[in-house]
C-alpha cells in the first residue's frame, strides 16, 4: 500500500494498523525517516518537499511491486508525506511484513534504498543561511546499486 | 495545448511549475523540444538537458528520442530525492 500525504502521521498506529492486516506475518519489519536539525554540519530549520501527484504515487508503488517480485512478501506498506516539515517530524514510514525476518529485513532495506534514489520528490532544506536542494549523497547511490541483479548482495 | 511541468531546481529557473506550450512546427520529440527551448532560454535549456534530469510524457519515464504530441504532459525532473 502506498500513502502520499500532506498531513503528519503517527508511526505506532500506522505500525499497529498494518500489523493487523498482515495476517500470518511471522515477521513485520519498520523504518521511520525523520527530518535532521544538521546535515553536514549546516543546521536544518525546515525542509519542503515537493513531488508529481499521480506519478509519485506511480513510482513508489512500482517500487513496492519489485520488492514484492524479489521477496515472499505478506504485506508492505509507505507512507510519505509531501509539503513543508520541521526537523523531528516523520517523513517517512516503510514497514515490510513476511514469513519469516530475513524477507522482511531486506525487503525493508530495499525499500528505503530505492526511496532515496528513485522515488519522485524533490526536497528543498532551509537553513539560517538560506534554502538549498538536496541530492542523493553517494552512499545513497551506492546503497542503491547494490541491489541490482540478486536477491542477495553485499553491503557497501 | 501540451503541458511542460517543472520541478525543484529546475521550477526555480523555470520561474514556474506549470507552464503551457503550443508545440512550434517540427518540434515532434522530447529531443527537438529540448532544443527548441534552448534556443528560447539558454539558461533553462542547458539545465533541462543535464544528464541528471529525467523525463516524463504523460506520467511516463520516457527519453530524449521519445514523440511529443500536443495535449502531452511532459515533466522535467531533477535528480529524485525521496525518503
Amino acid at each position: 500500500m502506498i500513502i502520499v500525504q500532506e498531513a503528519p502521521f503517527d508511526a505506532g498506529a500506522a505500525l499497529n494498523r498494518f500489523c493487523k492486516g498482515a495476517a500470518g506475518a511471522g515477521a513485520v519489519v519498520s523504518f521511520i525517516g525523520k527530518v535532521r536539525d544538521l546535515t553536514a554540519e549546516r543546521a536544518v530549520t525546515g525542509l519542503i518537499l515537493e513531488h508529481y501527484p499521480g506519478f509519485t504515487e506511480k513510482a513508489l508503488g512500482g517500487i513496492e511491486t519489485e520488492a514484492s517480485r524479489r521477496w515472499t512478501l505478506i504485506d508492505a506498506l509507505i507512507i510519505h508525506r509531501h509539503g513543508k516539515l520541521k526537523p523531528e517530524e516523520n517523513i517517512v514510514f516503510v514497514a515490510a511484513a513476511a514469513a519469516h525476518r530475513r524477507d522482511a529485513f531486506e525487503a525493508a532495506t530495499f525499500l528505503m534504498d530505492y526511496l532515496k534514489t528513485d522515488a519522485p520528490f524533490w526536497k528543498k532544506e532551509t537553513g539560517p543561511d538560506g534554502t538549498r536542494w538536496i541530492e542523493p549523497a553517494q552512499d545513497d547511490k551506492n546503497a542503491r546499486a547494490s541491489w541490482t541483479g540478486e536477491k542477495r548482495k553485499e553491503r557497501p | 495545448m501540451a503541458r511542460l511541468l517543472f520541478f525543484g531546481r529546475l521550477r526555480e529557473l523555470a520561474g514556474q511549475a506549470k507552464r503551457p506550450l503550443a508545440l512550434p512546427d517540427g518540434v515532434d520529440t522530447l529531443a527537438a523540444l529540448i532544443a527548441w527551448m534552448k534556443t528560447q532560454d539558454p539558461v533553462l535549456g542547458a539545465a533541462i538537458d543535464e544528464r541528471t534530469v529525467r523525463y516524463c510524457i504523460n506520467q511516463e519515464i520516457c527519453g530524449p528520442e521519445t514523440p511529443v504530441k500536443a495535449n502531452d504532459e511532459i515533466a522535467f525532473m531533477p535528480p529524485l530525492s525521496g525518503g
